[in-house]
């Protein structure tokens, strides 16, 4: 017992963070590493993104542009159109961050704030639906839509969402679960109304949360392939994903490489913006509200 | 006056949640049993369904390409789900300390996981270029001469789980949120007590953290069954159906043979099997699943 005492006296942490230090130089190294990896293809992918279109068929790929052709940049908004593209899915994605947003918040609210009859049944139903495969309603639902004669427009992309999404209906209901009561308690003594509480008090103190969901519904609408490839017909109404997927079909016996990555570029740019903006409430909107 | 309190909430909380109702009985209820109906008929989407009984689903254990499709989904999910998730959590292991640059790496790693979709199919491709690209340069520099990748039957899939690697980012972000939650003064304690790292990590920090992995192992699960987006963009399900996709199969059943019915019936397979491994996973995880007293809500 002493001889513990006496090698690691409780008051002076320093030797315990000697002891620590390689440990944290060997993770240092090993994150550096890793991150070195990771971003090694986005770092091509923008210097590929410049290359003409000779350099970029040259092996091994040069690290950095010989010549920096920006006109590639031009050139797809040409060969693309993809200024069409971009504002087909700018507009999806719009509508559907506000609906999901809207309806969302709605839902999870109804479900923090009213011990309703039946509200941890509805609850578990809502969670189940996080497992169900969107291919298996997928055929239903193009049957039913196309008896709407929506067939080739934004709305089979769009209206869904104005009914709420699981996943963050579930992850905004647990963040409205951890505002104090008091609060709503203090409205109702002002002669508040339920939607009124709703606006004014939840909805002003959940940006985090809120910011989250708005990420989670951008980036889900703005990389959805599947869904407007099954409801886009015509090319003037494709959205970027299609538009790009189509980049890799057989009509080019070499692929455009450098085009492939300006595409990719410009794909991610409103993302990295998005996440540049709100990174902190992103981030800390995912903590908050834990996953459990 | 009890009464009535409880009367109130239930009617607020159904108004509230009405947007999510009705959206269920639209979205998911009523196409889920019409997929049923569908899955016993022959159906072109244009004329009206047949009523064939059980043949669609004697036709699928029949059909070479379902099963093609069933081991190239299942090899992929086998690999790639687990993989995943340990890169997720030794990369949040390794952020969870105080390191310089800890936004930095935090971020860049994050960052993948933001191209997902078409935009990384697409930078894949290009990096599994046998001739110019970027996978096989860096092989050439311990001397490895790389296969051609997605042209080759037998690597193409094995690509497509190394790519998956790329985005373990997305589960890093879940990781630090679950080790955040993971009280200094359990470790602490425990340090005193003179347990070393690896106990500590085994006997508090994991079972802290097992409901952030069941839950990332059962979505997980689900998104690698739902692959689609690698086979459509990057192999169309080649070469010689090495990348034939469980989704990929189930689309171009409906959407390129027109066969609506076959179709709704391999998505009802798909269902079940998405069931009952979430079935499984929970029942085999109540025994090693921690949950806090107070934190379910």
């Amino acid at each position: 017992m002493s001889t513990v005492k006496a090698t690691r006296p409780l008051g002076q942490p320093s030797r315990l963070r000697r002891r620590i230090k390689p440990v944290k130089i060997a993770s240092f190294t090993a994150l550096l590493i890793t991150t070195f990896l990771m971003l090694l293809p986005l770092f091509f992918m923008v210097s590929t993104s410049l290359k003409s279109k000779r350099e970029m068929l040259k092996f091994p790929p040069t690290f950095l542009p010989e010549s920096w052709a920006w006109s590639n940049y031009a050139d797809i908004f040409e060969t693309l159109q993809f200024g069409t593209l971009y504002k087909n899915s700018l507009i999806i994605a719009g509508f559907s961050v506000f609906g999901t947003l809207l309806s969302s918040a709605l839902v999870a609210y109804g479900f923090a704030r009213y011990r309703g009859r039946g509200n941890s049944f509805w609850f578990i139903l809502l969670l189940s639906t996080m497992m169900l495969p969107y291919p298996a309603i997928m055929i239903p639902q193009f049957v039913l839509f196309s008896q709407m004669q929506w067939i080739d427009t934004f709305l089979p992309l769009i209206v869904p969402a104005f009914f709420g999404s699981a996943y963050n209906i579930f992850l905004l209901r647990q963040f409205f679960s951890t505002l104090p009561e008091e609060l709503f308690d203090a409205g109702r003594i002002d002669g508040c109304g339920e939607l009124r509480m709703w606006r004014t008090i939840a909805l002003p103190l959940s940006a985090p949360a809120l910011a989250t969901v708005a990420i989670f519904a951008f980036i889900y609408s703005w990389n959805d392939l599947l869904t407007p490839v099954l409801y886009l017909s015509s090319s003037d109404k494709f959205t970027l994903p299609v538009g790009m997927a189509s980049l890799t079909s057989s009509r080019f016996r070499i692929p455009p490489w450098h085009l492939l990555m300006v595409a990719s570029v410009l794909a991610m740019v409103p993302i990295v913006t998005l996440f540049a903006i709100a990174q902190k409430q992103f981030v800390e909107g995912i903590v908050l509200t834990g996953i459990k | 006056m009890i009464k009535s309190e409880s009367r109130r909430q239930t009617f607020y909380m159904y108004l509230f949640i009405s947007p999510w109702l009705i959206g269920f009985l639209i979205f998911a209820l009523y196409p889920i049993l019409s997929s049923l109906f569908y899955s016993f008929t022959d159906y072109d989407i244009i004329h009206p369904p047949k009523f064939i009984g059980l043949a669609n689903y004697t036709e699928m254990f029949h059909n070479e390409l379902f099963w093609r499709s069933v081991t190239v989904t299942l090899r992929y999910t086998f690999i790639s789900v687990p993989v995943q998730l340990l890169l997720g959590l030794g990369f949040a292991l390794l952020l969870h300390q105080t390191l310089p640059w800890r936004g930095f790496f935090r971020t860049a790693m994050y960052f993948p996981s933001m191209v997902s979709g078409v935009a990384m199919s697409l930078l894949w491709y290009w990096i599994f270029n046998p001739q110019i690209g970027l996978f096989n340069y860096m092989l050439s520099w311990f001397g490895i001469h790389g296969p051609a990748w997605l042209m080759n039957p037998d690597t193409a899939l094995y690509a497509l789980i190394i790519m998956s690697f790329w985005t373990a980012g997305s589960g890093m972000i879940l990781f630090l949120a679950g080790l955040q939650g993971v009280p200094a003064s359990l470790i602490e304690a425990a340090n005193l007590d003179g347990a070393g790292r690896f106990r500590i990590f085994l006997n508090i920090t994991l079972p802290m953290i097992s409901p952030v992995l069941l839950f990332q192992l059962i979505m997980g699960l689900i998104d690698s069954f739902q692959v689609f987006t690698q086979a459509f963009v990057m192999t169309q399900g080649g070469p010689n159906y090495s990348t034939w996709f469980y989704v990929y199969n189930l689309y171009t059943s409906a959407f390129k043979e027109y066969r609506a019915g076959y179709s709704s019936a391999l998505a009802w397979v798909l269902l079940i099997v998405v069931m009952l491994f979430t079935a499984v996973i929970m029942r085999l995880s109540r025994r090693y699943v921690h949950y806090e007293g107070g934190s379910q809500r």
